[in-house]
């Protein structure tokens, strides 16, 4: 993968590197000595999970730190403020958890989130988030691509789009009981930005398994998209013909798009989207398109016009 | 009742104490940003704490009058004109977070947004009304203007204290529970003076008869 472009930061913003890696080891160390050990995987939030490709990606990029990582949320199944997820996602049941595959597949398939698990090897990517609100993270994630699950289920010819949907249990998400969203939470990609690499289904960052407010068990991460494509705590995901209607769609047709990409050029009717402030920084940055990933995207929307089609 | 007439040694003290009151937010503030407690993304925080607390003092102030008609408590309207400079203090801020923190003086761009986002365009237009009776809330101001006009000058609270909570209903994302809890207690505060003027407005034909 080609690295984007990335601006110039100050020495003084990076974390150390010895204070990122400390951490881990204190927690990898902490692990082993406990009883979790025991288990063949990791499974709740906070456990290291294993055997997992380091990202190629050098670090050249400063990460956002994890407790801003995971203190910081826009999950509106637990709260509409950004700091209610943190508060509020423990209440979520993670285990045992299900993914259904249907629609339009030849062998659909349910799985249980630990045989998913081991579909195939894990891996860290350090992506870019860049939320519709005009903020930005850099996160390592750790997954596998989205597509090596989809070819499990063998997608027949009407497969054109597909819709994930998330957990609808107002008992464990608490800020389901406010109709601020029409529950369940759905999204939806076109099939091929489904199946591009860099689409990953997701189960964890920094080293262990994903925290409840970011989206566990199990989320996908599209980088290129603003931070709401990317759903959390799927539990069903399901190939279609014709092109899903998303929540955030429903919420606010003339806000939200179908394809949210990153574009600096096309406003949210109210605010810029020329600028995003990297938490963190003080100072905004210039938001890229695709966010920083056109080399590997852009071709994707060949000939669509992006003003129109937000 | 003991309450119905304060002497000035009494109101002395509540004002410094309603003084210091007001200045809780922003020492909040302050000791958050010095602890480095402000959450991820301090300079939304500190945006949105100034907007409120904007708001509330706004609420506050306009209740002086109905809760005078409610106690005749005299004395409570001379909190009001502190009351009214702690709005504009917490709008300063906002603003000063907007043009300094926010935008660091991308007048490009603070120009674009005045005029192309309607809710900056309503927020800006208010801060500027607020300006205007801020420095006219002086004594020699009044005494300068006339009670009659003065008077009437300070009317523009209303339409400021509506376009602020419009300002903030046009910008959240989708949860409107803070907008529309401000918009109600703001719509109470403006119905109880329609209804008293109303009702004083019949008295008079009433008697005119």
């Amino acid at each position: 993968m080609t690295a984007h472009k990335t601006p110039r930061i100050q020495a003084s913003d990076i974390t150390p590197r010895e204070l990122f890696y400390d951490r881990r080891r204190f927690m990898q160390l902490a692990a082993s000595a406990s009883l979790t050990a025991l288990l063949p995987n990791a499974v709740l939030a906070g456990e290291p999970l294993v055997n997992v490709k380091k990202s190629t990606d050098n670090l050249r990029d400063e990460l956002t730190p994890y407790k801003d990582v995971t203190s910081y949320n826009n999950f509106y199944e637990f709260g509409t403020g950004k700091e209610d997820p943190a508060q509020n996602a423990g209440s979520l049941k993670t285990r045992p958890w299900t993914i259904t595959l249907e629609g339009e597949v030849n062998k659909p398939k349910t799985f249980d989130i630990d045989e998913l698990l081991k579909l195939a090897p894990l891996e860290e990517r350090i992506y870019h988030l860049r939320c519709v609100e005009a903020w930005s993270m850099v996160i390592p994630w750790i997954g596998f691509p989205l597509a090596e699950l989809i070819k499990h289920v063998d997608p027949n010819s009407k497969a054109k789009f597909v819709e994930f949907i998330s957990l609808h249990h107002p008992e464990q998400m608490s800020g389901q009981k406010s109709s601020v969203l029409n529950w369940p939470y759905r999204e939806g990609l076109r099939l091929d930005e489904a199946m591009h690499p860099l689409t990953l289904l997701t189960v964890g960052l920094y080293g262990e398994v994903l925290p409840n407010q970011n989206g566990a068990p199990i989320r996908i991460v599209i980088p290129w998209k603003y931070g709401f494509k990317s759903a959390k705590s799927i539990v069903k995901i399901r190939l279609v013909e014709k092109q899903p209607i998303s929540s955030w769609m429903e919420a606010g047709p003339n806000e939200y798009g179908f394809y949210a990409n990153v574009n600096p050029e096309v406003d949210h009717p109210r605010w810029s989207q020329a600028k995003e402030r990297r938490l963190g920084d003080f100072l905004k940055r210039p938001t890229l398109p695709f966010n920083g990933y056109g080399e590997q995207v852009a071709q994707l929307y060949a000939g669509i016009d992006l003003s129109k089609n937000f | 009742m003991i309450l119905k007439n304060l002497n000035n040694k009494t109101l002395l003290w509540l004002k410094i104490s309603v003084f210091l009151l007001a200045l809780i937010p922003l020492i909040k503030l302050i000791v958050g940003g010095y602890f480095d407690d402000l959450g991820a993304n301090p300079i939304e925080k500190i945006t949105h704490r100034t907007g409120y607390w904007t708001l509330i003092f706004l609420l506050v102030t306009l209740s002086i009058t109905p809760l005078r008609w409610l106690t005749s408590w005299s004395w409570l309207v001379r909190l009001r004109r502190m009351l009214g400079l702690f709005a504009f203090f917490y709008a300063s801020l906002h603003f000063l977070t907007y043009l300094v923190l926010d935008q660091f003086f991308d007048w490009n761009n603070i120009v674009k947004d005045i005029i192309k986002r309607p809710y900056i365009t309503i927020g800006f237009t208010a801060f500027v009304l607020l300006i205007l009776l801020a420095i006219t809330s002086n004594n020699y101001s009044t005494k300068l203007l006339g009670g009659r006009r003065w008077r009437l000058l300070h009317r523009l609270i209303y339409p400021v204290a509506v376009s602020g909570v419009v300002h903030f209903w046009w910008l959240v994302k989708k949860d409107i529970t803070e907008p529309l809890t401000f918009s109600l207690l703001l719509a109470v505060l403006l119905a109880v003076r329609l209804i008293y003027w109303i009702s004083k407005h019949n008295k008079m034909i009433y008697k005119d008869r």
